[in-house]
């Protein structure tokens, strides 16, 4: 029997297999920010231990990191700490960190793919959930704790237990403005915040290979929210384009080495997965969450659902909790909801191809009096670009906030936070209670509704304009 | 991690049930950037009480923490054991810990022993009488010996061996690296490097 893609890779990595233990598995690239790693590194110190591999690990500041004044210390002295130990820590062991202000520094998953070091067949990990984003490269990558960060650190392996494998398949042709974003959030408001649970996701289909690699990137980062550690895309041109003569790419020889391999990176015809999922991209639209978890979501048509028409008490429960934090009238049109805080930026949606198409809505247009709009390039690289190309101008001309690259309001570690009671339309990936700031409430869009929202101050898509 | 065989030391008799993780070490002591340096923050919320039994200058010494039932329930951080590892703590005695918190102490080298709740109780009244009562939790043996009296315990054979060779993960995956070595000479060259840097 064939393997799945997901398989090949672990295969290709086992370093050691034995029954009844977990499969030691090979790491081909760690990724560090200032968040996860202090206790790792001080795990070390301790054991008196070295990282084994600093040619396979690199460091970004993005989690604590102010997006304005990035020439000054950072303010707030905890996130100081956090920030300057990780600097610490990369100079004792040696291990390469690009700090706030340096042009490769931000979020760690966008500054990855933007150096090229994430490439299709590789191992990859990062003491943060969101790493499934390397997945859409036709990578294995996943989240770590604290105690694994020491591990690969200590090793450039983990003991691993095998995962079960999932085909995610959209097939048609995606409507106009249904946006890969969109897509993710159907998903999860299909198989739930626990369906991935156990599995990497393989999404596969026509729909998904029409998509661009940011487009796929933004799919397989919010694989976690489905409950995967993982989440995965076969490469293919549109992969090879986009890695080839990025900074890591390989060249010469091996390119063509490179290649000879990554053409082999597919599921077998004859594999077989041990759960399949069918979505048709025709149905898909404009995607809002409504509640407190990111399966809670509906179509931007659609209504705020009402309790009572749940069957399932947990599911009834957890929807009237969620429309109280919410502040929400069951039934009201989603379109109604008024907004205070545009959030556009994040690992799921703060790249290039995001900032673009917001720009697209916004340009010669203003954001509405009652709203207040931040623009957060994923990564230093991005905001370089975005000015290059004038999107600044079209943000700032629009009434927008122009920042400095880093996780921002997707998490309000930093100073970018929702003050209590106030609501964001949020191109980010978690819509928890209090995740954007105590007492906050996110619903999480799109970049195109994200812009449309800003200009009309209610939940729209850019066809209501 | 150190190799845990059998250790002796004096005992501190917390009569206490349901002692979750919070309790163990608030959750405002995380933002530590250190594993070390946690045993201020160590049952932070009832070390103002000069009653509570921690504060007891006849106990100061003591390495064996014989708790209540159900102890290191709630959030998973890893901080709780590093908290009581920091103070001085090598061995947990209760009749029932939370899973977490059992796994997360064997992974760092914390013995946890489980003992039927009245030879607990027994221990309890042995340490109150006389505070300086040798406690010596025999891992070789899968026994504790206070005074006169011993009470052996269970253990997996896989955990017992880890813990007696003081190997962490870490140091069972040190004990392959030949192999992980291997791994890496096989490694073709088109895989990426971060260094040196390319721009
Ligand atoms: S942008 Fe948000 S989700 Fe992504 S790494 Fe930063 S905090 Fe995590």
């Amino acid at each position: 029997m064939g393997k799945t893609l997901a398989e090949k890779i672990w295969a290709d990595h086992i370093v050691h297999s034995a029954t009844g233990e977990p499969d030691l598995v090979y790491i081909d690239l760690h990724l560090i920010h200032e968040v996860t790693s202090a206790q790792a590194f001080d795990g070390l110190r301790l054991a008196g231990r070295k990282v084994r591999r600093t040619d396979l690990t690199i460091a970004t500041e993005d989690h604590n990191t102010p997006t304005q004044n990035i020439d000054q210390p950072i303010a707030d002295p905890v996130s100081r700490l956090q920030v300057d130990t990780l600097r610490a820590n990369c100079k004792e062991f040696g291990v390469r960190i690009h700090s706030l202000g340096d042009a490769e520094q931000g979020i760690v998953h966008v500054v990855g793919p933007q150096l090229g070091l994430t490439q299709p067949g590789m191992t990859i990990v990062c003491g943060d959930s969101h790493t499934s984003t390397h997945g859409a490269f036709g990578a294995l990558a996943f989240g770590i704790g604290t105690s694994e960060v020491e591990h690969v650190l200590a090793t450039q392996t983990l003991p691993l237990i095998r995962p079960k494998t999932m085909a995610i398949n959209v097939d048609g042709v995606l409507p106009v403005g249904v946006t890969a974003k969109d897509v993710i959030l159907a998903i999860i408001a299909k198989i739930g915040t626990g369906g991935g649970q156990g599995y990497v996701l393989e999404y596969r289909g026509s729909a998904i290979r029409a998509l661009s690699m940011e487009g796929r990137m933004t799919i397989c980062n919010m694989s976690i929210e489905a409950g995967a550690r993982a989440g995965i895309i076969a490469p293919d041109e549109t992969t090879f384009e986009y890695v080839k003569n990025k900074p890591h790419a390989p060249i010469g020889a091996d390119w063509d080495a490179a290649l000879a391999y990554w053409k082999t990176l597919r599921t077998d015809d004859d594999a077989k997965f041990d759960t399949e999922i069918f979505l048709k991209a025709e149905e898909l639209a404009p995607f809002v969450t409504w509640g407190t978890n990111p399966a809670q979501g509906a179509p931007l048509n659609a209504s705020v659902p009402v309790p009572s028409d749940y069957s399932d008490p947990e599911e009834r429960g957890a929807a009237e909790r969620a429309l109280t934090y919410m502040g929400l009238e069951a039934g009201a049109p989603l379109k109604s909801i008024k907004v205070d805080t545009i959030f556009l930026g994040s690992c799921t949606n703060g790249r290039i191809e995001d900032l673009r198409a917001a720009a697209s809505i916004l340009k010669g247009k203003k954001i509405s009096n009652s709203v207040r709009m931040l623009v957060v390039p994923g990564s230093a690289r991005v905001r370089l670009q975005a000015e290059t190309e004038g999107l600044d101008k079209v943000f700032l001309d629009a009434g927008a906030e122009w920042r400095n690259a880093g996780c921002s309001m997707c998490l309000g570690m930093n100073p970018d936070q929702l003050a209590v009671g106030e609501r964001s339309a949020s191109t980010s990936n978690r819509n928890f209670e209090g995740r954007q700031g105590k007492g906050g409430r996110t619903h999480l869009v799109s970049p195109l509704v994200a812009a449309a929202t800003a200009i009309r101050g209610t939940l729209s898509s850019p066809a209501d304009l | 991690m150190d190799k845990f065989i059998s250790h002796t030391g004096s005992g501190l008799p917390l009569r206490r049930s349901n002692v979750d993780t919070d309790q163990i070490i608030p959750a405002v002591y995380l933002k530590r950037v250190t594993k070390s340096g946690f045993e201020d923050g160590l049952f932070a919320a009832w070390r103002n009480d000069p009653e509570f039994v921690l504060n007891k200058p006849q106990y100061k010494d003591a390495t064996v923490l014989i708790a209540g039932v159900d102890f290191g329930t709630g959030s998973s951080r890893e901080h709780a054991v590093w908290a009581l590892q920091n103070y001085g703590f090598k061995v947990v005695i209760s009749s029932r810990f939370a899973d977490i918190f059992r796994g997360n102490s064997q992974k760092a080298g914390l013995l946890t022993v489980v003992l039927p709740q009245d030879q607990v109780e027994m221990i309890w009244d042995a340490v109150e009488v006389d505070p300086a009562v040798a406690i010596t939790v025999d891992l070789e043996a899968k026994n504790v010996r206070v005074a006169s009296a011993t009470y052996a315990f269970e253990i997996d054979d896989y955990t017992r061996w880890r813990l007696m060779e003081g190997l962490d993960d870490i140091g069972l995956t040190l004990k392959k690296i030949d192999e992980v070595t291997a791994f890496e000479g096989k490694a073709p060259s088109f895989k990426p490097k971060t260094l040196p840097i390319r721009a």
